[in-house]
């Protein structure tokens, strides 16, 4: 399992030709208390930077941006019942989608975690 | 997905503070400001549990003195001034002529003077048109050395008369003259977030001090500009800038009892002849409160739409709710749409909510009145 991150603060965690997606602890950490979120229904084709789905916090709604090319397998459901599970665990039970991969080239202009983190703290 | 970053902005006298308090901090009408410290939501249930300190620095403090004041400022204010005694504050508006809503206001009679606190976005642009419509003979002083703290909550009184003996005798909307350990201080019991609480004009120099002895209250805890949002918008209260501006009249935004009966027969301030046309003949629209059903919060600029999915009015905030945990708006709605329980649609971020209007405020205010007994 590899884990990679992109400059719009998601997460993907790639198991074979499947990835989770999710963001990150830095990103629920500006956003604030999450109220809602918005995940796209499983059979739903994404493209790599189009809309995936929809965090709103207390303050601001933000898009979030499918990181890869795919079709969705999953939308994560136990957000809709608490949103505040991003706040809560961002990089674990608050994941937000499982797509297929469609093209692993895509992969290679993600970040590593050294890579994110410097890129975090230059923010 | 990042937020408003910080600037160069001016600062204001308890900026340190804030930033040692672990505030983040914003720009907000020009200046660097906490936009929160734990949370909002957390922030937010304190404000409404126990008490929260809040700087509204930014805001105008404004002094008007001069001969046959009352008559002057009855010019620029629709507010009965003959009514208002020492100590009393009122809320009032600064109008165009044409009725549109340059800022909304608190004004106080201060023994021979008037004290006015203004929007800190709008106060330069205040300023100048209080001195273009005043006599010469009228003195307009902006306190620019006064900051102004807000104390808001239902163990607001109870934290506060520790340090002050004797605050927790004032009543909502009166004010009057007190000292905290030295520092003079203009205390009147007001604010803007439906709560019970005070609001403290202090010198500035003296900021750090005050707002050290109150968070050592254990009720008290700092609060930003976030929850100072989500708190007046849950208490029904208009923001300026957002839910009023030049282009909405008191009447459309359901602020007709700042207008005095007196005046509202009699006129003779700005903008009174539309006032009275619109009293007469109704308005188009009115500013309501919506209930949005679902969980996802409508925001800011989300359109009203018709049947037909024609702009019919807009959504001027909209947020969560951290009381009733549930998605607020305020939004003008054409009249016939504007009596409670009426279903209205919203279209934002391509999509159409459902709401409806219900009364406002969303959560009952708190204040301590006069022979409410405490």
């Amino acid at each position: 399992m590899s884990i990679y991150y992109t400059q719009e603060h998601e997460w993907i965690s790639v198991e074979g030709d499947t990835a989770t997606v999710g963001i990150t602890d830095f990103a629920q950490g500006q956003l604030g208390d999450i109220v809602f979120v918005e995940v796209p229904a499983a059979g739903t084709q994404v493209k790599k930077g189009g809309e995936a789905a929809v965090v709103e916090s207390v303050k601001a709604a933000s898009d979030v941006y499918a990181p890869l090319t795919g079709q969705i397998v999953e939308g994560n459901a136990a957000l809709e019942a608490d949103p505040s599970l991003v706040n809560s665990d961002p990089e674990g039970e608050g994941w937000f989608f499982k797509l297929t991969v469609s093209d692993n080239h895509e992969l290679s202009g993600l970040m590593s975690a050294e890579e994110y983190k410097a890129f975090c703290d230059a923010q | 997905m990042s937020e408003a970053s910080e600037t160069a902005d001016k600062t204001l006298p308890l900026d340190a503070w804030h930033r040692a308090q672990g505030a983040r901090m914003v720009s907000f009408a020009g200046y660097a400001m906490p936009i929160q410290y734990e949370g909002i939501m957390v922030e937010h249930r304190w404000t409404r549990e126990s008490a929260g300190l809040f700087d509204v620095s930014h805001m105008g403090q404004l002094t008007i003195s001069g001969d046959d004041l009352d008559a002057a400022l009855e010019t620029v204010f629709p507010a009965d001034l003959s009514l208002l005694k020492d100590g009393r504050l009122r809320y009032s508006l600064l109008l165009n002529d044409e009725a549109g809503i340059i800022d909304d206001l608190m004004v106080t009679r201060r023994d021979d003077h008037f004290y006015v606190v203004v929007n800190g976005a709008t106060k330069d642009g205040d300023i100048a048109v209080l001195r273009s419509r005043l006599p010469a003979s009228i003195g307009l002083d902006h306190l620019t050395s006064q900051a102004l703290l807000a104390l808001q909550g239902p163990k607001a009184a109870e934290a506060l008369a520790r340090i002050v003996p004797g605050v927790d005798a004032l009543t909502f909307m009166t004010g009057d003259a007190f000292e905290i350990n030295g520092v003079p201080a203009w205390i009147s019991r007001s604010g803007y977030t439906g709560e019970d609480g005070f609001e403290i004009s202090i010198p500035a120099e003296d900021a750090e001090k005050v707002a050290g002895l109150l968070i050592a209250q254990p009720e008290v805890k700092p609060i930003g500009l976030g929850a100072r949002d989500s708190l007046r918008l849950e208490a029904g209260m208009p923001l300026y800038g957002h839910d009023l501006d030049e282009t909405t009249t008191p009447i459309e935004a359901d602020l007709g009892f700042a207008i005095s009966k007196r005046r509202k027969e009699e006129g003779g301030f700005p903008g009174a002849a539309r006032i009275q046309h619109e009293l007469a003949n109704g308005t188009i629209t009115r500013r309501v409160g919506l209930a949005v059903l679902g969980r996802q919060p409508v925001r800011e600029g989300a359109m009203v739409v018709d049947g037909e999915g024609n702009e019919v009015g807009r959504v001027t905030s909209g947020g969560f709710s951290p009381v009733l945990e549930t998605p607020i708006a305020m939004a003008y709605v054409p009249v016939a749409s504007a009596e409670p329980g009426t279903a209205i649609r919203l279209a934002s971020r391509g999509k159409i909510f459902e709401a409806k209007v219900v009364p406002m405020p969303f959560v009952p205010h708190r204040y301590i009145r006069k022979g409410a007994g405490q």
